[in-house]
């Protein structure tokens, strides 16, 4: 039916991102300069192990690299160590090495003697205007003027406090060192024989101590005063928490708080000599900044790629193929009005082509968030790009701070703060994080449903809009007795009126009560109906007429965890026995350790204490206990699909309009829905009246339920034929229904709902059904053929797809770990045979199944060869890249063994 | 019906005396040793004999220990004839009002401590408990069996577990291994799964068919190598109704001797190492249970295969309750009075509402009407044990369970 590749969807734009990171700066600190390189080196290749021991990471060891130089010469690289030697190693090649400096080398002036050891080798640094002078920052503070021509120490610059990293302005005449108390000095270079002067010692964020200032960078502007820029330095009280970038220019100062760890920065400049300090861009441990330099109140780039999608963590995705475009540029409307706060600059970093064709058609990616928000992504081509953010906090009265993240801070605090970036792991109200989304890409209407039970109906208006949201309770347990909900409260809906921005905007709030979570939703816009269930029932809600059309409860009395709710106590004693042993061992295992340990035997402790567990679970080894469900098992009420089908139900000469529910029990429920003419649809009562139940023998939990029309072809979508979009539906062969539960496939007739045909996976090959989908299969031949496929991901990673109607299996790949239990649960797959999955909390995989509908990056990042010489602190591809090839190159492993040899000669 | 003309050569070693009586009135006639019939046939056979052609009829005989045992099916009808020395006494009661409860209790003298009664009737004969009421061999199913002795190795053992009907769990629990298998290049550890817990009174423990440290080879015909302990169970969970899992047993000693099959339920000891075979027949466990429970047999093929118990179940909802396919026969199976002690004793409480007959089909309990929309609770699905706190739903909708 198809092939199948996986491609990491979103790559092409970080690789080209890193290259020009790499040549556009000097990152300080080996382990972040051979980091990219790792990444990026094909895998296999001979200098993996090296780049591996390069890593921050790695076990200390006198080799261990601490520094990388690449000389502006494209001919020399200069490895500073662990031990405190700099080897200076030709390129290509990395066979010669011409020299080495040892740190005994450096005789260190008088006021030196007395210190045992210079440290590692903490930074190196090329003098700008003098290319033979480098620049050798020791650990202890100690810095040395190399000159590479004459192999000697020019010059001492003793300084006294720790180092972090250095900095050779612009002109060659002064030194800025950073240091980790959180002062910065400046030291002006005088020629002669004169002493170095230390200029000023700053701490500034002095009077309480600091910490370190990790990296300092100071920079020429045209006419005026020069760019100061430096990571870290916080009062270490009360603010060490924080991760900020320092911007010094004239009289402006400004702290950019960041959510995560800082890794890097670097400055872009431009104008005719790039010269011109004009964005900061920033890599923080979730997310890439760019801060524009030049317009006034140094706004934030927006990013077109590599947008955080776990800005806050995603909890669900819904994935719609082929966007009217009408649908398309309101969406896009929507979002340009929330976009007003970035800076208006263009995207600095250039480089790199996209050679991916365009895509054939707009498909959006939905995902819901902790924080009660859906992102809307452009997902038509390899790039997710971010479209428009609805917020659902807005409807409730929560405690949050509605007040976007982005506010400028008070007047007058000091440090002078600014939130910057947008990931925000933090979530106020748990309750509004957001379980299920449906979008009707017709009528623009869309549900969502979260956690607290709430449902919202969302309707697309480009206008703003004050409106009150109506609430409706709607009680899933029926009177069913017994019962004490022990799980969170509803959320608390706002009574008066709300104004919305343009965007969808809710209109109403239906509200499950007990407030458990919505664990499924549909929506029907032809016939204004939404339905929805959770662990506890069911219902059927008529946005139109704004009333609940049925409401049934799946609740078994007996289910004490379903009835108590997610806080529930209800654990086994020898469960809690068993972790409080566990607990007893561990804390022994510790204090024993604690008795010898020292710092650095904090590794040493950790591995013990995961033998100690690993031993532990061999003494009782993992067990699964084989036993047949039956109807006592726990949550065989929870309502996992429901879905809404045109068929015949009652009879087979009258097709109605009908509701299905599947349960995690095996059980399916079937309703007819009576739903007046549209004339009267708007007073007219809506009933709807069981008609069918089917309980699966197997008891396993229903996970998708498809109706097939008399050509065994999937119902189309609502209002899909009504906007002939597809071909309406045969009405005159016999439908049947597919129940799809978690271990068999069942196909039976309708409305006899006798057993057609059956497909066992679980009882075969012991997989489950975890996702399923309907695809078409487009042939990559013909543009007219195609065929309706069931695609579905199993517990073991496997994609399968099974024809339809006749349920056969076509074909099985591997595409995701087994292990990864949370891309699994997160994969989604769309109408055209492709799916995404989360690789990690922030990174969507996508993958096809279909030979027709690919999206692969296919880009092109040029590095000119070979390297020239230009003026270090300029941006420049060429050294890096060239430096990058000496580093893939077959020589080099041999090269460190000499170095790895020369050393242990050294020590012995 | 052919029997009727054999000539009744009184004394003949080939031919079976048979005394049968019904009511006040006796019959004689013989039946030939070496061809003895079906059980349908002799039933027709007795009713026209006795004259009473529509009569239902309820069949027993005197085995060789004075004891009355049922004769109800083409097994114990063999047996019945073959165990005649010489003559074989018969007693026929109507089905409606026969005494069930005469059953290898009394009525008929007999020595005590039988071979027959220890094993069948009462695990300790010397307690002198309650009666044991047990039901009619035609009732009994199997519980587990012993299958493809002749197809495998002798190392090997492939259980069959019946759950489908039973109250018992399947009970056990399964692990991660490793097994030392002979290769070509010596001796090599692979890893396997094992049984690693029988839980106490569950079916897989009563049997005594498998015990702790078996090596999991095989479920339902397919090989367990290469599967994790996680799809093992799910394939054995989706089995769970008709369980055939081959397995190495961790004992070999006592494994089945190869031509001695296809006995009753005498050779059972032989086959079990688990020292628990008879834990199944401690009367704390439903009656139904206390059978045959090894029952080593060749089951034809097909019957591994043996997919109808799957069937689901549909209901028309505001119409009448129905299965469209045919239901499997442990849920259909008509109220028989076999259940009724020991349901009694669960289900005292329910007593009063006198649904002892939904309860006996093991929950296939319709209610009488009442469509869905005016009841809240009809889509409960009250499993028996629940029955007794729940009356009221049962009889409010149209309720189902399987």
């Amino acid at each position: 039916v198809g092939e199948f590749f996986s491609t990491c969807g979103f790559v092409q734009p970080s690789k080209e991102c890193k290259s020009r990171l790499r040549g556009g700066s000097h990152l300080a600190g080996a382990a972040n300069n051979v980091a990219p390189f790792q990444r990026d080196g094909a895998e296999g290749c001979p200098s993996c192990n090296f780049l591996v021991c390069v890593c921050a990471r790695a076990p200390p060891s006198v080799t261990r690299v601490t520094s990388v130089l690449t000389h502006s010469s494209g001919e020399l690289l200069l490895l500073g160590t662990e031990g405190g030697h700099v080897f200076i190693v030709e390129v290509p090649g990395f066979r010669d090495c011409r020299s080495t400096i040892h740190s005994d080398l450096q005789k260190p002036p008088y006021d030196y003697i007395g210190r045992r050891n210079l440290e590692h080798v903490e930074a190196l640094q090329e003098n700008p205007i003098n290319s033979n002078q480098v620049a050798i920052g020791y650990g202890r503070g100690l810095m040395v003027i190399w000159d590479l021509n004459h192999r000697c120490a020019i010059r001492h610059i003793p300084a006294t406090q720790q180092l972090e990293s250095m900095w050779w302005t612009e002109n060659g005449s002064c030194i800025l060192s950073s240091h980790s108390d959180g002062s910065y000095c400046c030291w002006t270079l005088r020629t002669g024989d004169k002493k170095e002067e230390e200029e000023k010692s700053n701490i500034p964020y002095g009077h309480f101590p600091c910490k370190a200032i990790n990296k300092i960078v100071q920079l020429p502007t045209a006419g005026g005063p020069p760019f100061l820029l430096f990571s870290g330095g916080m009062p270490r009280a009360s603010y060490g928490d924080r991760h900020c970038i320092t911007v010094i220019y004239s009289k402006t100062q400004v702290a950019f708080d960041f959510t995560s760890r800082i890794i890097d920065f670097f400055v872009i400049r431009d104008g005719p000599h790039h010269t011109e300090p004009s964005a900061l861009v920033v890599l923080v441990e979730e997310e890439l900044v760019v801060i524009d330099l030049q317009t006034e109140g140094w706004p934030v780039i927006q990013t077109p790629y590599l947008v955080p999608l776990h800005s806050s963590a995603i909890t669900c995705s819904h994935h719609v193929s082929a966007i009217p475009l009408k649908l398309w540029e309101r969406i896009i409307a929507a979002g340009v009005v929330q976009n007003t706060q970035y800076s208006k600059k263009l995207w600095p970093i250039t480089g790199g082509q996209n050679l991916a064709p365009d895509p054939p058609q707009r498909d959006l990616l939905l995902t819901g968030h902790e924080d009660g928000t859906v992102r809307f992504w452009d997902a038509s081509g390899v790039c997710l790009y971010p479209l428009y953010k609805l917020s659902t906090a807005a409807v409730f009265n929560a405690d949050a701070d509605l007040n976007d993240n982005m506010s400028q801070s008070a007047e007058g605090e000091w440090p002078p703060f600014r939130k910057v970036g947008c990931f925000d792991p933090y979530s106020d109200d748990p309750r509004l994080g957001i379980q299920k989304i449906h979008l009707c890409k017709y009528s623009g209407y869309l549900t969502v449903a979260g956690t607290a039970g709430q449902i919202l109906m969302l309707e697309l208006n480009d206008e703003a809009a004050e409106q009150t949201v109506e609430a409706k309770v709607v009680d899933l347990l029926q009177g069913q007795e017994g019962f004490r909900w022990k799980g969170h409260t509803q959320l608390d809906v706002r009574e008066e009126p709300v104004l919305f921005p343009p965007g969808f905007q809710p209109f109403t709030v239906v509200q499950c009560q007990p407030p458990a979570v919505v664990t499924a939703l549909n929506l029907h816009s032809e016939w204004k109906l939404v339905a929805f269930g959770t662990s506890h029932g069911f219902g059927v809600y008529d946005y139109l007429q704004k009333n609940t059309v049925l409401v049934k409860c799946t609740l078994n009395p007996s289910d004490q965890l379903a009835m108590e709710g997610p806080l529930s106590r209800v654990k086994s004693i020898k469960k809690s026995l068993r972790q409080s042993f566990r607990r007893i061992r561990r804390s022994r295992v510790s204090l024993r350790k604690h008795h010898i340990s020292n710092t650095n035997k904090v590794i040493q402790e950790a591995n013990a204490r995961l033998e100690a567990e690993l031993a532990e679970m061999e003494l009782a080894p993992v067990q699964r206990k084989i036993e047949a469900r039956s109807s006592d098992d726990s949550f065989t009420g929870l309502v996992r699909i429901l879905c809404f089908a045109d068929t015949f139900l009652s009879d087979s000469s009258h097709n109605t309009p009908s509701l299905w529910a599947g349960t995690n029990g095996g059980t399916v429920f079937a309703y007819i829905l009576y739903i007046p003419p549209v004339e009267h649809r708007a007073d007219e009562a809506l009933t709807a009246q069981p008609a069918k139940e089917i309980q699966l023998m197997h008891r396993a939990p229903v996970v998708g339920i498809v109706v097939l029309d008399g050509h065994g072809a999937p119902l189309p979508e609502p209002l899909e034929t009504a906007h002939d979009l597809a071909r309406s539906p045969d009405l005159l062969g016999s439908h049947h229904v597919l129940v799809i539960s978690e271990e068999q496939f069942k196909v039976f007739t309708l409305p006899k709902l006798s057993s057609k045909m059956k497909l066992k996976l679980t009882a075969v090959d012991g997989s489950r059904v975890r996702r399923v989908g309907v695809a078409w299969f487009g042939s990559s031949r013909t543009e007219d053929y195609g065929e309706s496929g069931l695609v579905f991901l199993t517990n073991q990673g496997d994609v399968h797809v099974l024809s339809l109607p006749h349920i056969k299996m076509q074909i099985r790949y591997p595409c995701i770990r087994r292990e990864d239990v949370s891309g699994i649960a997160s994969c989604v797959f769309t109408k055209q045979g492709q799916g995404f999955y989360l690789m990690s909390p922030s990174e969507f995989e996508r993958f096809s199944l279909s030979t027709r509908y690919l999206v692969e990056p296919r880009c092109l990042v040029e590095a000119p060869l070979p390297p020239v010489f230009s003026n270090q602190h300029q941006p420049k591809l060429e050294g890096a890249s060239s430096a990058l090839r000496y580093m893939l190159s077959p020589y080099f492993p041999f090269f460190l063994q000499e170095i790895q040899k020369s050393l242990e000669g050294d020590q012995t | 019906m052919n029997k009727n003309h054999r000539v009744p050569s009184s004394r003949s070693l080939s031919a079976v005396e048979v005394k049968s009586k019904f009511g006040a009135e006796f019959r004689r006639f013989s039946l030939d040793r070496s061809k003895p019939g079906r059980f349908d046939e002799f039933y027709g056979l007795l009713q026209h004999v006795h004259r009473i052609p529509n009569v239902e009829l309820l069949v027993a005989y005197a085995d060789v220990h004075g004891d009355l045992l049922p004769i109800n099916n083409d097994d114990n009808y063999l047996k019945a004839v073959k165990s005649a020395n010489p003559l074989l006494r018969l007693f026929l009661q109507r089905k409606e009002e026969a005494d069930y409860t005469t059953f290898g209790t009394d009525s008929l003298t007999r020595k005590k401590n039988t071979v027959l009664s220890a094993v069948l009737l009462r695990p300790d004969p010397n307690k002198k408990k309650p009666p044991v009421i047990i039901s009619l061999p035609k009732d009994f199913r199997p519980v587990s069996s012993i299958i493809d002795v002749d197809i495998l190795p002798e190392t090997h053992r492939r259980v069959r577990l019946y759950k489908h009907g039973q109250e018992k769990p399947l009970g056990f629990y399964i692990r991660d291994g490793s097994s030392v298998r002979v290769t070509p290049q010596g001796l090599e550890k692979v890893p396997g799964i094992f049984i690693s817990r029988l839980v106490p009174g569950g079916l897989a423990d009563s049997t005594g068919l498998l015990a702790v440290n078996d090596e999991v080879l095989e479920v339902n015909g397919i090989e367990v190598v290469g599967k994790s302990l996680d799809q093992v169970t799910d394939m054995m969970i989706a089995n769970s109704h008709n369980l055939i899992i081959t397995v190495k047993p961790a004992n070999q000693r006592n494994n089945v001797v190869r031509g001695s099959g296809g006995g009753g339920g005498a050779a059972s000891g032989s086959s079990s190492d688990s020292g628990a075979s008879y834990h199944g027949y401690v009367p704390q466990g439903a009656a139904a249970t206390a059978g045959p429970t090894h029952i080593i047999q060749n089951f034809p093929v097909g019957e591994l295969e043996s997919d109808e118990d799957d069937e689901d179940l549909v209901i028309e909802v505001g119409g009448e309750a129905e299965t469209i396919q045919r239901t499997p026969s442990n849920y259909s199976m008509p109220s028989l009075p076999r259940y009724e002690p020991h349901l009694n004793l669960r289900t005292t409480t329910a007593a009063n509402s006198g649904s002892a007959f939904s309860i006996n089909a093991n929950g296939n309990l319709r209610g009488s009407g009442g469509s869905l929309t005016n009841t809240n609770a009809s889509s409960t699905t009250p499993s028996p044990d629940r029955a007794k706190e729940r009356r009221n739903l049962e009889e409010e909708g149209t309720v189902i369970t399987l």
